[in-house]
C-alpha cells in the first residue's frame, strides 16, 4: 500500500523559528560572537576543521554557533559548504620538519634534539575546575625565553640513520582522493589516511584503545608528536613556479612501534604516522595507532581478526557524517515502509493463530 | 632605485607569499587606494586540496582542503599581476593581485617601503613571538638517580 | 604566458557558467535542438560557444584534449589559466576539443567503464555551422524524432552500438551548441 503525506510546512517554519531563538538562548546573556567562538573555543573549531576537511577557522566557529555546539551538525554545514567551493589546485605536500613548533615531544628520546617543548598543554593541568574561570579577569602574559631558530628534525630521522626503523620512502605519486572517486578496497595507504584524517575523533579514538588493550596490539610509544604551523606552498601554472598561499596549524604524530620482524621484514621498529589539522593531539596520536594497526597486511603480521585490522570496517565507519545520516534517517518519515511490516506482522500472527488453533483442535481429537 | 626585478621569481614568491598570508584589514589599512586595473579573472572563492607526507616524508597524502581566493589583474600600462591569498575575502585578493602587479613597475621600491616591509616585519614578530613563548616550555631535566646505579 | 592569453574568461562567473550550464543542460536532455550561449572569447580557433562550453563543464579535474588545429600555444594557455584543466593524450581525456577530422579515429577515446559509464569522454566539436537538417536522431530526450547537421552517420552508430558504454558530442558553431548522446539513435534522414 503507498501512503502519499503532504503537509507539515507552517510546522516547520515555526520549528525553525524556534530553533533561532532557542540558539540565542537567554537575550538578558551578551551574544557570543563568532571571533569569541575561533579565539576561545579554538579546540572546538580545530576539530570541526578536521572533520569536516577544511580548513578555514571562522567558517568552523560559525559552523560552531549555527549548531549550537553540536560539533556533529558543524561538521555537516562544513562538509556541505565544502562542495560548493571549486577546487582550484593541490598543494605541494607541507614539510613538517619546517614547522615552527609550539609544542614537541618525545616518550622515547629524552635529549633529542631541539629538546622538549610542552607548549600550551592540558598535560600537567590537576584537571581540577578552575572557579576562576567562572569570572572575567585578565590573563598574565605567558613567560617567554629566547628561541632557537632553525628546522626541528623528526625524531625517525635519528634511528633512520641507523637502519634501526623502516624508512618511509619518498616519492612524487599523486594520491588518491576519497572527495573526488568513491573509495575502493583494499585501500592504499595514503587514501587510508585521508580518510582516518577526517574520521570521527572519538571513533578513531576508540579503535586506537582497542589496539592498546589487545585487539591487534602494536607495542606503539610516541616517538614524537609535534604541533605548529607550517606554509603551504602551490605550483601556479600562469606563473610557473610555486608560492606560498597560506599556513596552516596541524599536529603530527610519529610512533615508534616494536615489531620482532616477519617472514617479509627483519627486526626493526616500524612506524604510525598521524597528521590532522589544528591542535588535535589525541586525533593524531589514535589516527597513527589506527595507521600502524591497518599496516598488518604489507608488514607480513598475523591477521587476529581485530577490528582495528579490519580495513573495511575502519574506513567505512570511520566517518561521522555518513554514520550520523544513515542513522538520522531512520527517525524521518518512512510511513510506507512501515505499513508494510505492519500488514507482514498482522499476517503472520494470523498464520500463527491459525496454526496454534490447528495444533490444539488435532491435539483434542 | 628598483631593486625588484619580475624576472627573478625568488622575489616574486617572496612578496606573494607575504601577501598571501597577510591580514586582510591591515593590508587594506597600509594600501587603501587600488590602481586603475582591469580584471583578467574576477576574484574567486575556491579550495586548495592540502597535501602531507606519509611519515613526513613518504607518499603524499590527502590531508583536507583549505580556503583560498584568488584573483589575476592587468594595470593600464599591460603589467599583469595575480593574488593567491588564504581564505574568503575576495578584496584581500584584488588588493594582492594589485601589489603584484605594481611591484613589476617602477613604483616597486616606493611600495616595498609602504606595504611590504611593515607586512613583512609584523609577521616576523609574530612568529618570533610565538617561538619566544614555546622557547619558555622547554624542558631542563635534571636526571636524579639512575634505577641501575641504586 | 603572455598577456593575451589572460583575457576572455567570464566577466561574472557565477551567473555567465550558471546560464551557459542550463544551455547545455537543455542541448543535452534533447538531442539535436541547438541553443545559444555566450560569456567566452576565447582565441582562434575556438569559437565563443566552445569557449564557454569549457569555461563551464571542465575544471582542473578534467583532463582536457587537444586535437589538430586547437592543439596551439594561445589555446593551450587560456585553458591553464582560466580552468586549470590539465591537458593530456586522448586516452586520458574526459573532454576532447577540435574539428571532426581531427578527432578521429573515435576509439582513441575512453568509452567509461562498466562500473563506472560516466567516465567516458566527451568530445567538444568545432563545426562551421549548426542546422536542423540532415541526419535524424530518435531515442531520449526526442519526441518523435529530430534532425541535425552531422559531420558522420556510421561513427555515431558504431559508438551508440557500445552503449552504455560510449562517448557524447557536443557540436558548438560560433554561439550555438547542440548535443547528442550515446543513447541517441542516427539515421540517414530519407529524401524530404
Amino acid at each position: 500500500m503507498y501512503v502519499a503525506v503532504k503537509g507539515g510546512e507552517r510546522a516547520i517554519d515555526n520549528a525553525h523559528a524556534w530553533l533561532a531563538e532557542e540558539r540565542r538562548g537567554d537575550p538578558s546573556v551578551a551574544e557570543l560572537g563568532v571571533a569569541q567562538i575561533r579565539a576561545q573555543l579554538a579546540l572546538a573549531v580545530n576539530r570541526v576543521m578536521a572533520e569536516g576537511s577544511l580548513y578555514d577557522p571562522d567558517l568552523a566557529a560559525l559552523a560552531i554557533k549555527q549548531a549550537r555546539g553540536d560539533l556533529i551538525e558543524a561538521v555537516f554545514l562544513i562538509r556541505a559548504y565544502r562542495t560548493t567551493l571549486p577546487r582550484l589546485g593541490a598543494s605541494n605536500p607541507v614539510d613538517t620538519g619546517a614547522m615552527a613548533v609550539d609544542r614537541r615531544v618525545s616518550a622515547t628520546f629524552k635529549d633529542l634534539p631541539g629538546g622538549q617543548i610542552l607548549g600550551p598543554t592540558f598535560d600537567y593541568t590537576h584537571r581540577l575546575l578552575d572557579f576562576k574561570l567562572m569570572a572575567e579577569g585578565e590573563v598574565p602574559a605567558a613567560e617567554t625565553a629566547p628561541a632557537q631558530t632553525g628546522p626541528v628534525p623528526h625524531v625517525t630521522g635519528f634511528l633512520n640513520r641507523d637502519g634501526l626503523i623502516e624508512p618511509a620512502a619518498a616519492s612524487d605519486a599523486t594520491p588518491p582522493d576519497l572527495t573526488r572517486e568513491p573509495m575502493e578496497l583494499p585501500a592504499d595507504r595514503a587514501l587510508r589516511l585521508q580518510a582516518i584524517t577526517r574520521g570521527d575523533e572519538g571513533f578513531v579514538l576508540s579503535m586506537a584503545y582497542s589496539t592498546q588493550r589487545g585487539y591487534g596490539r602494536t607495542h606503539a610509544f610516541v616517538g614524537e608528536l609535534r604541533i605548529g604551523r607550517v606554509a603551504v606552498e602551490m605550483d601556479i601554472p600562469e606563473l610557473g613556479f610555486a608560492i606560498e598561499i597560506g599556513e596552516v596549524e596541524v599536529t603530527e604524530c610519529e610512533t615508534v612501534n616494536q615489531f620482532k620482524g616477519s617472514k617479509t621484514e627483519p627486526p626493526q621498529f616500524t612506524r604510525g604516522y598521524g597528521l590532522v589539522f589544528g591542535q588535535s593531539e589525541r586525533k593524531a596520536i589514535a589516527m597513527s595507532l589506527v595507521d600502524r594497526a591497518l599496516r598488518w597486511k604489507e608488514l607480513g603480521e598475523d591477521d587476529t581478526g581485530a577490528p582495528a585490522q579490519d580495513e573495511e570496517f575502519v574506513l567505512m565507519h570511520c566517518d561521522n557524517i555518513q554514520a550520523t545520516g544513515f542513522l538520522e534517517h531512520i527517525k524521518l518519515p518512512h510511513y510506507v515502509d512501515f505499513q508494510s511490516e505492519l500488514e507482514l506482522v498482522r499476517r503472520l500472527r494470523a498464520e500463527a493463530m491459525a496454526g496454534q488453533e490447528m495444533a490444539g483442535q488435532e491435539a483434542a481429537e | 632605485m628598483n631593486t625588484e626585478s619580475h624576472n627573478d621569481p625568488s622575489a616574486r614568491q617572496r612578496w606573494m607569499s607575504v601577501l598571501a598570508k597577510a591580514d586582510p584589514a591591515r593590508l587594506a589599512a597600509l594600501m587603501p587606494d587600488l590602481p586603475t586595473l582591469e580584471p583578467l579573472r574576477p576574484p574567486e572563492v575556491g579550495a586548495v586540496m592540502v597535501r602531507g607526507r606519509v611519515g613526513a616524508t613518504g607518499a603524499p597524502f590527502n590531508l583536507g582542503e583549505m580556503t583560498v581566493t584568488r584573483c589575476s589583474v592587468r594595470l593600464a600600462d599591460g603589467t599583469v599581476g595575480h593574488g593567491y591569498v588564504q581564505g574568503r575575502d575576495k578584496t584581500h585578493a584584488l588588493r594582492a593581485a594589485a601589489v603584484d602587479a605594481l611591484m613589476q613597475t617602477d613604483q616597486a621600491a616606493q611600495l616595498r617601503v609602504a606595504v611590504l616591509d611593515h607586512l613583512t616585519a609584523e609577521a616576523d614578530a609574530r612568529w618570533a613571538l610565538r617561538a619566544a613563548k614555546a622557547a619558555a616550555t622547554k624542558v631542563d631535566f635534571f636526571t636524579m638517580v639512575r634505577g641501575e646505579d641504586a | 604566458m603572455t598577456g593575451n592569453a589572460l583575457g576572455g574568461g567570464f566577466s561574472n562567473p557565477p551567473e555567465q557558467s550558471a546560464r551557459a550550464f542550463r544551455a547545455v543542460l537543455e542541448a543535452v536532455s534533447r538531442p539535436g535542438t541547438i541553443w545559444a550561449v555566450e560569456g567566452a572569447a576565447p582565441p582562434a580557433p575556438l569559437s565563443v560557444a566552445a569557449g564557454t562550453v569549457l569555461l563551464t563543464l571542465a575544471d582542473g579535474t578534467t583532463p582536457v584534449h587537444l586535437a589538430g588545429g586547437a592543439d596551439c600555444q594561445p589555446v593551450r594557455d587560456w585553458i591553464t589559466f582560466h580552468i586549470g584543466a590539465p591537458l593530456v593524450d586522448a586516452r586520458q581525456a574526459m573532454f576532447a576539443l577540435g574539428r571532426w577530422p581531427d578527432l578521429l579515429p573515435l576509439e582513441r577515446f575512453h568509452p567509461g567503464d562498466p562500473d563506472y559509464p560516466d567516465r567516458a569522454a566527451t568530445l567538444i566539436i568545432l563545426t562551421e555551422d549548426l542546422a536542423n537538417a540532415g541526419a535524424k536522431l530518435t531515442g531520449p530526450g526526442i519526441a518523435q524524432a529530430a534532425h541535425l547537421s552531422l559531420p558522420d552517420i556510421t561513427a555515431f552508430q558504431r559508438n551508440a552500438a557500445q552503449f552504455p558504454l560510449g562517448l557524447d558530442f557536443i557540436f558548438t558553431a560560433g554561439d550555438r551548441v547542440a548535443a547528442m548522446l550515446r543513447s541517441t539513435k542516427v539515421e540517414d534522414a530519407p529524401c524530404m
